[in-house]
C-alpha cells in the first residue's frame, strides 16, 4: 500500500511539473497508460487473496482517479495560461483610425431643404418641382406682376429673351400646380432661384422653399400658426416670432416674418401672405369658395442662422473644409 | 425715403419717442431701415462772422482770422481755403466739446499754431457730423444771427429716418402722407400745410394740349414772371431738403423739391423764354431725341410720353426735364408744370433709359390725382415768398374721362371674420376704415359700401380693405392656430428611388455634396460639350456666369481645381441639379446626378493598401446607385467616346437601349488645361432614369446545392468582359445563376496583345440537384461559344 501512496505522490508531482499540454500528455501516458505502474498494480491484484483484493482494487482505482483529475485540472490551467499568452500577443492599438471611406457630407443647403421638407411632409404637404428657365407668364404675369409693375424692379431678373427668364422665385411652380390640381392643395416648392445681384450679402443664385395651402376656410390665423410652429421646430427653440405688414403683388395681406432668438434683435426670415384673389383668378380657382396662404423662405439664410455661417458666398465655393463640417 | 423727424412732428404730434415711432411705423408696414442723428453731439458752437482773414506768417496754408460772435472778437488760426473776411460760419469756442460716434470727445482749448495763438476752431460740416462735406468751413447765410448756438440756428436736435416703402404705398412718399399714416396709427389729428389760392397779377397763359389723355388726363400749368433767382433759399428749407438727401440748387428747384417732399407731387419748372409756342403732352414719334438736364442725350422710344413745345420734346413726362428749357441763373420767367400721369404710362420707362428720379419713383407708384391744384398753389406761394414775381392764372388741361375714378368697394363682415378667424366688431371696422380716410357711403345689414380715398391706389377690392383692417389692428394681435384638414395620405411610389437615398448612398461612400452655379463660362461649357451650346443669358452678371450649363462636369472640375489649390489632393464630389439643353424652341431641363473623384482611394492613413483611384472605383460607386432601384440588370456600359473624356476610358451608360449618361476619365488635355493633379474620373447620369426602379418580386429559395465551375480563357486584349458575359448567359442554360469575373491576367504565359480572364459560373436548379453531366455539358457549350464568337482559348 505504501507503494500506491508513493506512486500517487510521484504522479502528482510529475503532473504539477508539466509546463505544456504535451508534457502533461506524456505524464498521463506514463502513469495512467496501459504500461503505467498503476495499471501494472491493477494487473497484480490477482496475486492477492480474495479478502484483500476488493480493498486494494478500490485504492488503486481511487489513486488513478486522483491522478486523472489532477491531470485535467492541470490541463485547464495550462490551456488558460496559453490562451492568455496568445491573447496578450494579439493585442492591437485600438486607437489607430478605422479603415475605408470616411463618411462624406450633404451640402448644408440640402440638409436644410431636407429638414424643411420633412417638417411640411409630416403635416401632409407634398413636394412640387418645376423648371428653372421660366416664362414671363408663370414667373410674373400669373402672380399679379404685370410688366409695368414696380415690383419687377425688385426682382433683378436674368433674361434670355423677351419671354424666357431664370425664375426669380419658385412661385411659378405654385401657379403650375394650381393650373392642374383641384383644391385642396398642400405643396412646398424647393429649388434654385436667380437674381441679378452679386455682393457680400447676395449671390446670383440661391435656394428657396415656397409653400402653398389652398382649401375652404383657410385664414390668416392658419398662416400665422403654421409659420410660428415651423420656425420653432426648425430652430428647436422657443423663438419669438413677429408678423410685419409688407407687400407682395401675389398676396393680400402680405407679411414679412421676423424672429428673435433671445438677443433682442429681429431678423427677417420669410415672406408670406394670403393668396391674392387675382392669382386665383388666373388659375380658375373660385375665390368665393377657396382661400389660401403662401409663404417663401431663403434656404441659405435659414442655414446661416441655424449653423452660424457668417458668409453667404461660402455656400457656393464648395471648399471641402467647409462642406466637411456638415457630415 | 429719408425724412426729418422734426418735420413730421410739425404735422402730427403723437406722444411717443423716436424709437416708439420707428417701431410703430415699421410694424405698420413702413419698414424703417435706419435712424441717424442730423448732427453729432457738440456744445458751445455758435454762429460767428470772420471780420478779417490774414495770411499766417509761418505757414502758407493757414490764415489768422478775427472772428466776431456778436459781442466779442477772437483770434482763430484756420486752414480752410474758404476762410475769408465776411464769411458767416460755425465757431467752436474755447471749452466747446465735439463728439463723434466711436471717438473720444474732442475738447477745444487755447492753442498755438506755428507760434500764433488760436482761440477756438472754425468748423466744417464733417467735423460736426452734419454732412460728409470737408472741403472747407461751413458757409452760413450772411444774415444768420451772430452768437446764437448753431444747434438752435440749424435746428440740429433732429433725426433722419430712412423708411423703405413697398411699391403699394406711394401715398406715403411725402411728409404729409407719412403724417397721415402716423395720425391713423395714433388716432392723432394731422395739421396739413395751409394752402391758399395765390392772387394773380398777370393774365399770361400758355396753351396746353393733351394729345395723350389716357396717359396724362390732367396737366396744370402756370406762368410766373420776374422771379429773382439770385434770392437765397431760406435755411429752414435747405435743411429740410438736406435731411431728405436733396441738395439745394436754386430757389425754383428747391421749392419744387420741397413740395415733392411735403405733398408727394412732382413738379417741373421750364424757363418760359426758352419754350417755343405751346405745350403738347403726347407720345414721342420716331427718331426724337432730347438732351436731359444731366447733359445726356437720349433717343426717345415711341411708347414714351413727352412734354413737347413747337420745336419738339422738352421733357420726358414724369421722369426728367430737358436741358434746353431748364431753369438757369439767367432765368426770370418760368412755366410751372404740375400733372397727373397715369402710373402705367410711366412705370418701367425711366428704367428703360437707365434713369430713376424722385418724380418717376412717385408717378410709377401713383400720385394722388386730386392733388395737382393744391400742389401748384403751394409751390407758387412758397416760390414768390422767396423770389418774388408776378403770378398768372392756372391753365387746367383736363381729359376727364381718363381721370381715375374713386373706387367703390363692398366690404362683407362675414368675409372679414372668415379671413381673420376672428369676430371683429362692426364698430371697430367702421372706426378703422374711417380713420384711414375711407368713406362709408352706406351701411347694410352685414356689409358696408365704402369709397377709397384718391391717394390709395392700392385699395381696389374687398381684400385690400381687410388687409388694412388687419394692419391697423395689428398682425400680432390677431389669432393664430394650426389649420385643420382631412388626414389624407400623401402617395409615395415605393419603386421610385428617392433622391434622399441617392445622396445618402454617395455620402456613405465618402462623397461630399457640392452646389455650383447653374451658369458658367461659355468657353468652359464648350470644352465639355461639343453637341449642345449653352443657352446664353441676355444680361449675365459676368463672363464667368454667361451660359446655362448642359453638364455639371465643368463646374465640378473647377471645384476640384479650387480644392487642389488648397492642398486637398483627394477629392470626392457629387452634385445634383438641372442641366439645360436647347431643342429648337423648347428647352429640356433635366435633372442629373454628377460625380468626380481624384486622389487616393482611401483617406490618408496607416494602411498600406492605398492606391490612387481608377475608373472602377467610380464605376463601383455608380453601380451602387444603379442597384438602388432593384433593376441593376437593365443597365449596361458600352465603350464609347466623349469630348471631355479619355478616348480609351469612356463608357456610355445605357438602360434598355437608351443612353442615360457617361462615365470615364477626364481627358488628359482638359486635365492639363485646368491644372488637375492625378487622374480625375467623372460620371453624369439622368436622374429620372436612375430613379425609376421596380418593386421587389420574391423568388422561391432553392433547397438544392449550387454547382460552381471556374474557367480561364485567353482573349484578345480589346475584347471586353461584357461581350463574354453575354455569350455565357445565352449559352449556359436556364439554370445559370451568376457569372463573376474574378481575375484578369496579362504577362508571362499569356502572349502579348492577349489577356486571360478567370470567370466563375454558378448554376442552381429550383427543384433538384443538377448532375455532373448537365453542368459539364453546359461548360462545354459555353467554352465552344466563347471560342467561336470571341476567339477565346481555354487556358490550362
Amino acid at each position: 500500500m505504501e507503494q500506491i501512496k508513493d506512486l500517487l505522490a510521484q504522479a502528482c508531482s510529475a503532473v504539477d511539473a508539466a509546463t505544456s499540454v504535451s508534457e502533461l500528455e506524456q505524464v498521463r501516458v506514463e502513469y495512467l497508460g496501459k504500461k503505467g505502474p498503476l495499471t501494472a498494480l491493477l494487473k497484480g491484484l490477482g496475486k492477492l487473496s480474495s479478502e484483500e483484493r476488493p480493498a486494494a482494487g478500490a485504492r488503486i482505482n481511487e489513486a488513478k482517479q486522483v491522478v486523472a483529475e489532477r491531470i485535467s485540472q492541470q490541463r485547464r490551467d495550462l490551456e488558460t495560461a496559453a490562451l492568455a499568452i496568445k491573447l496578450a500577443s494579439e493585442t492591437i492599438d485600438i486607437s489607430q483610425p478605422g479603415r475605408g471611406q470616411h463618411l462624406g457630407s450633404l451640402h448644408p443647403v440640402t440638409k436644410t431643404l431636407e429638414r424643411i421638407e420633412q417638417f411640411f411632409g409630416g403635416i401632409g404637404y407634398s413636394v412640387a418641382e418645376g423648371p428653372e428657365i421660366e416664362d414671363e407668364y408663370h414667373n410674373f404675369e400669373a402672380l399679379n406682376i404685370p410688366s409695368h409693375h414696380p415690383a419687377r424692379a425688385m426682382h433683378d431678373t436674368f433674361y434670355f429673351d423677351a419671354n424666357r427668364l431664370l425664375r426669380t422665385h419658385t412661385s411659378g411652380v405654385q401657379v403650375r400646380t394650381m393650373e392642374t390640381t383641384e383644391p385642396p392643395i398642400r405643396i412646398i416648392c424647393p429649388g434654385r432661384v436667380y437674381r441679378c445681384d452679386y455682393d457680400q450679402t447676395h449671390t446670383p443664385m440661391f435656394h428657396q422653399v415656397e409653400g402653398l395651402l389652398v382649401d375652404k376656410g383657410v385664414s390668416f390665423a392658419d398662416l400665422k400658426g403654421t409659420l410660428e410652429q415651423f420656425l420653432r421646430e426648425f430652430f428647436e427653440d422657443d423663438v419669438k416670432v413677429r408678423f410685419r405688414p409688407s407687400y407682395f403683388p401675389f398676396t393680400e395681406p402680405s407679411i414679412e416674418v421676423d424672429i428673435d432668438r433671445g438677443d433682442g434683435k429681429w431678423l427677417e426670415v420669410l415672406g408670406c401672405g394670403m393668396v391674392h384673389p387675382k392669382v386665383f383668378e388666373y388659375s380658375n380657382i373660385d375665390t368665393e369658395i377657396f382661400t389660401g396662404f403662401a409663404f417663401g423662405m431663403g434656404v441659405e439664410r435659414l442655414a446661416m442662422l441655424r449653423y452660424g455661417v457668417d458668409d453667404l458666398r461660402l455656400f457656393f465655393e464648395n471648399d471641402l473644409r467647409f462642406l466637411d463640417q456638415f457630415s | 425715403m429719408k425724412f426729418s423727424e422734426k418735420w413730421l412732428r410739425e404735422l402730427v404730434q403723437p406722444a411717443i419717442n423716436t424709437q416708439q415711432l420707428v417701431d410703430q411705423i415699421t410694424m405698420a408696414g413702413l419698414e424703417v431701415d435706419d435712424v441717424e442723428n442730423v448732427a453729432n453731439d457738440f456744445s458751445n458752437v455758435v454762429v460767428a462772422r470772420i471780420l478779417q482773414a490774414e495770411q499766417h506768417p509761418n505757414a502758407d496754408k493757414l490764415r489768422i482770422c478775427t472772428v466776431f460772435d456778436g459781442s466779442e472778437e477772437f483770434q482763430v488760426v484756420c486752414g480752410a481755403p474758404n476762410a475769408r473776411a465776411g464769411l458767416v460760419t460755425a465757431y467752436a469756442k474755447i471749452g466747446a466739446v465735439l463728439e463723434a460716434p466711436g471717438e473720444k470727445p474732442f475738447k477745444i482749448k487755447k492753442a498755438k499754431l506755428r507760434q500764433v495763438e488760436s482761440f477756438g476752431m472754425l468748423c466744417a460740416d464733417a467735423e460736426l457730423g452734419i454732412s460728409e462735406e470737408n472741403d472747407g468751413i461751413m458757409e452760413l447765410p450772411s444774415d444768420a444771427p451772430l452768437g446764437i448756438s448753431l444747434r438752435d440756428y440749424l435746428d440740429l436736435d433732429d433725426n433722419i429716418i430712412d423708411v423703405d416703402l413697398t411699391p403699394n404705398r406711394g401715398d406715403c412718399l411725402s411728409i404729409s402722407g407719412l403724417a397721415r399714416e402716423v395720425g391713423v396709427l395714433n388716432k392723432a389729428p394731422v395739421s396739413y400745410p395751409k394752402i391758399n389760392d395765390t392772387v394773380t397779377t398777370i393774365t399770361d397763359t400758355l396753351a396746353v394740349t393733351l394729345e395723350a389723355g389716357q396717359e396724362c388726363p390732367r396737366y396744370l400749368g402756370r406762368i410766373i414772371r420776374n422771379v429773382d433767382l439770385s434770392a437765397k433759399t431760406p435755411t429752414w428749407m435747405v435743411e429740410k431738403l438736406r435731411r431728405s438727401g436733396i441738395r439745394s440748387i436754386d430757389p425754383v428747384v428747391d421749392v419744387t423739391n420741397y413740395v415733392l417732399l411735403e405733398l408727394g407731387q412732382p413738379l417741373h419748372a421750364f424757363d418760359l423764354d426758352k419754350l417755343e409756342g405751346s405745350i403738347v403732352v403726347r407720345k414721342a414719334v420716331a427718331d426724337e431725341t432730347l438732351v436731359l438736364l444731366d447733359g445726356n442725350e437720349i433717343n426717345i422710344g415711341t411708347e414714351t410720353l413727352v412734354i413737347a413745345d413747337d420745336s419738339g420734346p422738352v421733357a420726358l413726362a414724369g421722369i426728367f426735364g430737358g436741358e434746353k428749357t431748364g431753369v438757369t441763373t439767367e432765368t426770370s420767367n418760368i412755366f410751372l408744370e404740375c400733372a397727373f400721369f397715369n402710373p402705367i404710362a410711366i412705370a418701367g420707362k425711366a428704367r428703360g433709359y437707365g434713369l430713376h428720379t424722385d418724380a418717376s419713383h412717385r408717378y410709377e407708384r401713383g400720385v394722388d390725382w386730386q392733388l395737382q391744384h393744391r400742389a401748384i398753389e403751394r409751390t407758387t406761394q412758397l416760390l414768390i415768398e422767396i423770389t418774388g414775381g408776378e403770378v398768372a392764372p392756372i391753365t387746367d388741361a383736363l381729359d376727364e374721362q381718363h381721370l381715375p375714378t374713386l373706387k367703390h368697394i363692398l366690404l362683407r363682415h362675414a368675409k372679414v371674420n372668415a379671413m381673420l378667424a376672428f369676430e371683429m366688431p362692426a364698430a371697430e371696422i367702421e372706426e378703422i376704415v374711417t380713420r384711414l380716410g375711407m368713406i362709408i357711403t352706406e351701411t347694410h345689414e352685414d356689409s358696408w359700401s365704402i369709397t377709397a380715398p384718391s391717394y390709395r391706389f392700392d385699395i381696389t377690392i374687398e381684400v385690400d380693405i381687410i388687409e388694412e383692417l388687419a394692419r391697423v389692428y395689428g398682425y400680432n394681435n390677431l389669432p393664430s392656430k394650426m389649420p385643420s384638414a382631412a388626414l389624407d395620405f400623401t402617395p409615395r411610389a415605393e419603386s421610385k428611388v428617392s433622391m434622399h437615398n441617392v445622396r445618402r448612398t454617395l455620402v456613405g461612400r465618402g462623397y461630399q455634396e457640392a452646389i455650383t452655379y447653374s451658369f458658367i463660362e461659355k468657353s468652359l461649357q464648350a470644352k465639355f460639350d461639343d453637341i449642345n451650346t449653352g443657352i446664353a443669358l441676355a444680361n449675365p452678371i459676368s463672363a464667368e456666369m454667361a451660359v446655362m450649363r448642359t453638364s455639371i462636369w465643368p463646374a465640378l472640375v473647377k471645384t476640384v481645381q479650387y480644392n487642389q489649390n488648397r492642398q486637398q489632393s483627394r477629392v470626392r464630389l457629387f452634385e445634383t441639379g438641372q442641366c439645360f439643353i436647347s431643342n429648337g424652341d423648347d428647352i429640356a431641363q433635366e435633372n442629373v446626378i454628377s460625380a468626380a473623384i481624384v486622389g487616393k482611394r482611401h483617406p490618408e492613413g496607416w494602411s498600406s493598401d492605398n492606391q490612387s483611384v481608377d475608373f472602377f472605383d467610380l464605376k463601383g460607386d455608380l453601380q451602387s446607385l444603379l442597384d438602388l432601384g432593384g433593376c441593376a440588370d437593365e443597365f449596361s456600359f458600352v465603350s464609347d467616346q466623349h469630348v471631355a473624356l479619355h478616348p480609351g476610358q469612356t463608357a456610355r451608360i445605357v438602360r434598355n437601349d437608351q443612353t442615360i449618361g457617361y462615365i470615364g476619365a477626364l481627358h488628359p488635355t482638359l486635365a492639363k488645361e485646368y491644372g488637375i493633379n492625378g487622374n480625375l474620373y467623372l460620371f453624369e447620369i439622368d436622374q429620372q432614369k436612375l430613379q425609376a426602379g421596380k418593386l421587389t418580386e420574391f423568388t422561391e429559395l432553392s433547397k438544392f446545392p449550387e454547382s460552381k465551375r471556374d474557367i480561364a480563357v485567353v482573349v484578345d486584349e480589346q475584347c471586353v468582359f461584357e461581350t463574354l458575359k453575354k455569350i455565357i448567359t445565352s449559352t449556359a442554360g436556364e439554370y445559370l445563376k451568376n457569372v463573376t469575373l474574378f481575375d484578369i491576367y496579362q504577362g508571362q504565359g499569356v502572349e502579348k496583345g492577349r489577356k486571360s480572364l478567370a470567370i466563375n459560373l454558378t448554376w442552381q436548379h429550383p427543384s433538384r440537384t443538377l448532375n455532373e453531366e448537365e453542368v459539364s455539358s453546359s461548360i462545354h457549350l459555353v467554352v465552344s461559344a466563347l471560342a467561336e464568337q470571341a476567339g477565346a482559348v481555354l487556358r490550362d
